[in-house]
């Protein structure tokens, strides 16, 4: 007992205290920035392994852009990927990154359903459907409620059970054999619900966008309150995505 | 000659692979295997000529070799089972039978596998499982998943149980399927496919990227330097570690004991914040790369990682220290989920899963790639095959791994600018690549057709041979040991699904 008091007391302070200000390490990419540097577009295009780039002007689709950072080592005066992890937003739109743009990402105020601030901002519990994942984002929804970025402070939480839940958080190309389970889970989930999709292999399919394996229908179904780009997400643009949705607005 | 022998990573004519009668195939394979230096690391199936050709690949760990073999089949046809002769060959039956109709006459577990979207019968869906059942009113069952209570993948068990007593668990996989296989032949730019690799398990990036880009190279002729070599081994070894301390942390919450789960939890923290450092993502996504390194792995960079570990080895042997020798946790830890040693052998586990019940079964010996064999690595192995042998195992691999990268970084290699840009694949070629992952042998396999394009492409995960060690663990125990069972394993569903 008093051996475990010991390790308390010297690992002390663990969390994170300002979760919206938080430095990351090293050298995350985040929200890419696009000069007005004329390159070879097509060039550019043929090397998204996602088909995130786009041309005239040039943009990058952060649904379906994996960070991999390959556009930048080739066109380094063209893209550089800052380490703001700030890119959550409830409108898809605003995932895309125009050329010569250089602005946070935000959420759309008039999308937000008054219910969702109104009875979700001191507290939201969610379920967590992994379906046709990788078991990254997974790790990193865990690492969420780990004692560093300890999200449970907002109250925000994964429960067990979709009865407890006040909405879904998807993650994974949602695969043919997750197809019914990831409607029944949503459908026992009660009103009002939320659905969150994690990483771009909800958003887009990611690098899986197209297989036969996959059926996608259960999203084109309903409006999405929340799309959080990464492969997989950072601990930290999910939660500050979320408390962006929920914070308290008149 | 009955096979072709070849090393680990060796490019070789696709028609140099000896093709057998069935008959032989069966023989040759099964009768291999009766020795214990011999196990299966692949065994698969694909469609040629309007035919299905079987290529068999079989391990020699004393030679550090691999035998290939093959042999030509109807689809649909009937055929006697390698399973009948040695279980290890189970669940590769189970998947020829299910891509390709192919039916065994002495299989004594024939079902699907991963319901795979060119699966031969349609009619055979993820909701009509054909699950065990025992007739009995004193039995009930215990159906969980496919969604789990935690934020885990999607998979379901389905007990049978006298009580709190588990007699039987059967595990339905196949929720994750995403077609990867496919796809690594639809996708032609090699970016794609290497991010196809990375995305096949999230957890074992490092193991199945170095496990392509590895075979990538040896098809396409290429001698990666010292310097690649070294960042692949200290990825890879830098995942175990952060794998293997998440999973002391969540084998802490399963018995209950908060601060182990938290200070191992956290614990884990720098040490996946140093893939950030290193390139820019946390679970090592973009830094192994076929035939180039964006992220050269300089001075400065191994100091900071020394450093980490300088910080990390204290808290790490004191949290250890406490856990082990804490009555609550070794009650829970020892004796539960028992896999015996004949049980691991006749099933043919690997990897850890392998170690933890007295096999030596380790690719980084027996055919080693990348630096391994600068290495001597010398496989730390238990007997008891329980909760508690697998977290030993892997509280001794966090420190063998971080000795083998402080030993490593005392000679790095320096940085090379002027890398020759990668030639097109051979052409009729196959390749098969074999990599120790954290959870255990990954092995992929390719083949060429005559313009050098992919015809066929194979991944296997080492959870392929290890779900059933899970099974046959909870015989037994208690149903609420379970969790703790599961996560000691922690096996790969996307693996297992691809």
């Amino acid at each position: 007992m008093i051996k475990n008091i010991k390790i308390l007391f010297h690992q002390g302070k663990q969390y994170i205290p300002d979760i919206t200000k938080a430095e990351v390490p090293g050298i995350f990419r985040g929200r890419p920035i696009i000069s007005s540097e004329k390159v070879n577009e097509q060039e550019l295009v043929d090397l998204c392994p996602t088909g995130a780039i786009n041309t005239s002007p040039v943009k990058i689709d952060l649904g379906k852009c994996t960070f991999c950072g390959e556009c930048a080592f080739a066109f380094p005066n063209k893209i550089k990927f800052t380490t703001d992890y700030k890119i959550s937003s409830n409108e898809r739109e605003r995932l895309i990154i125009r050329e010569g743009e250089d602005k946070p990402i935000e959420l759309n105020p008039d999308l937000i359903r008054k219910e969702t601030f109104e009875y979700f901002s001191g507290s939201l519990k969610l379920r967590q459907v992994s379906a046709g994942g990788d078991n990254s984002c997974e790790l990193e929804l865990n690492a969420c409620g780990n004692v560093n970025f300890d999200m449970g402070r907002f109250g925000i939480e994964f429960v067990a059970s979709p009865r407890h839940a006040d909405g879904i958080v998807i993650t994974g190309s949602v695969s043919e054999n997750m197809a019914e389970p990831l409607q029944i889970c949503y459908d026992a989930t009660p009103e009002p619900k939320i659905i969150i999709l994690a990483g771009i292999d909800a958003i887009s399919g990611g690098i899986f966008e197209g297989s036969p394996a996959l059926n996608r229908r259960f999203l084109s179904k309903y409006k999405i309150d929340l799309y959080v780009p990464g492969n997989p997400i950072h601990p930290l643009t999910f939660i500050n995505g979320i408390l962006e949705l929920i914070k308290k607005r008149k | 000659m009955n096979h072709l022998e070849v090393k680990n990573n060796q490019c070789i004519p696709v028609l140099s692979i000896p093709v057998l009668g069935y008959e032989q195939f069966l023989e040759h394979n099964t009768s291999l295997l009766k020795e214990s230096h011999y196990h299966c690391v692949n065994y698969y199936g694909f469609r040629f000529q309007g035919k299905i050709k079987l290529i068999c690949c079989i391990a020699n760990d004393k030679e550090g070799t691999i035998y290939i073999s093959s042999s030509i089949v109807e689809q649909h046809q009937t055929l006697s089972s390698f399973t009948h002769h040695h279980l290890a060959f189970h669940i590769f039956e189970r998947e020829i039978h299910e891509n390709f109709g192919i039916n065994y006459t002495d299989h004594t577990w024939l079902k699907p596998t991963r319901f795979s979207f060119n699966r031969a019968d349609k009619n055979s869906t993820v909701a009509n499982y054909p699950f065990y059942k025992i007739e009995s009113e004193e039995l009930h069952e215990v159906g969980v998943g496919p969604i789990h209570a935690g934020v885990i993948e999607p998979g379901h068990f389905r007990f049978i149980c006298n009580g709190e007593q588990i007699l039987h668990l059967e595990i339905q996989l196949g929720f994750q399927h995403r077609g990867i296989e496919n796809l690594f032949l639809e996708k032609k730019k090699l970016l794609q496919r290497i991010t196809l690799a990375e995305n096949i398990s999230g957890d074992a990036v490092s193991g199945h990227t170095t496990c392509f880009v590895n075979l990538w190279e040896s098809l396409c002729n290429y001698k990666a330097d010292e310097e690649l070599q070294y960042a692949r081994t200290v990825a890879l070894e830098l995942e175990r570690i952060a794998i293997h301390t998440g999973d002391l942390s969540a084998m802490c919450t399963d018995v209950a004991y908060q601060l182990g789960s938290s200070v191992f939890g956290r614990l884990r923290t720098p040490v996946i914040n140093y893939f950030q450092i290193w390139c820019g993502n946390r679970l090592a996504k973009g830094l192994i790369r076929a035939g180039k390194n964006h992220f050269p792995l300089h001075k400065t960079l191994c100091d900071t990682l020394h450093k980490l570990f300088d910080d990390y080895e204290p808290d790490f042997d004191e949290m250890c220290k406490e856990t082990f020798t804490l009555p609550t946790v070794l009650a829970r830890f020892e004796k539960t989920g028992i896999v015996t040693t004949e049980q691991a052998s006749s099933i043919g586990t690997v990897g850890m899963s392998a170690r933890m019940s007295g096999i030596n079964r380790d690719i980084r010996s027996s055919h080693p790639h990348n630096f391994y064999s600068s290495l001597n690595h010398q496989p730390i192995i238990k007997n008891h095959g329980d909760v508690y042998s697998r977290a030993q195992i892997r509280k001794e691999e966090i420190k063998q791994s971080i000795g083998y990268i402080r030993k490593l970084s005392e000679n790095i290699p320096s940085e090379n600018k002027n890398r020759t840009i990668l030639s097109p694949p051979s052409s009729d070629s196959f390749v098969i690549s074999l990599v120790e992952g954290w959870r255990g042998e990954i092995c992929h396999c390719a083949i060429t057709d005559e313009k050098g394009e992919l015809v066929h492409y194979k991944v296997k995960d080492p959870s392929m041979h290890n779900w059933l060690a899970l099974a046959l663990a909870v015989r037994n125990n208690e149903i609420s040991d379970f969790p703790i069972c599961n996560k000691s394993f922690d096996l790969s569903y996307c693996g297992h699904d691809l």
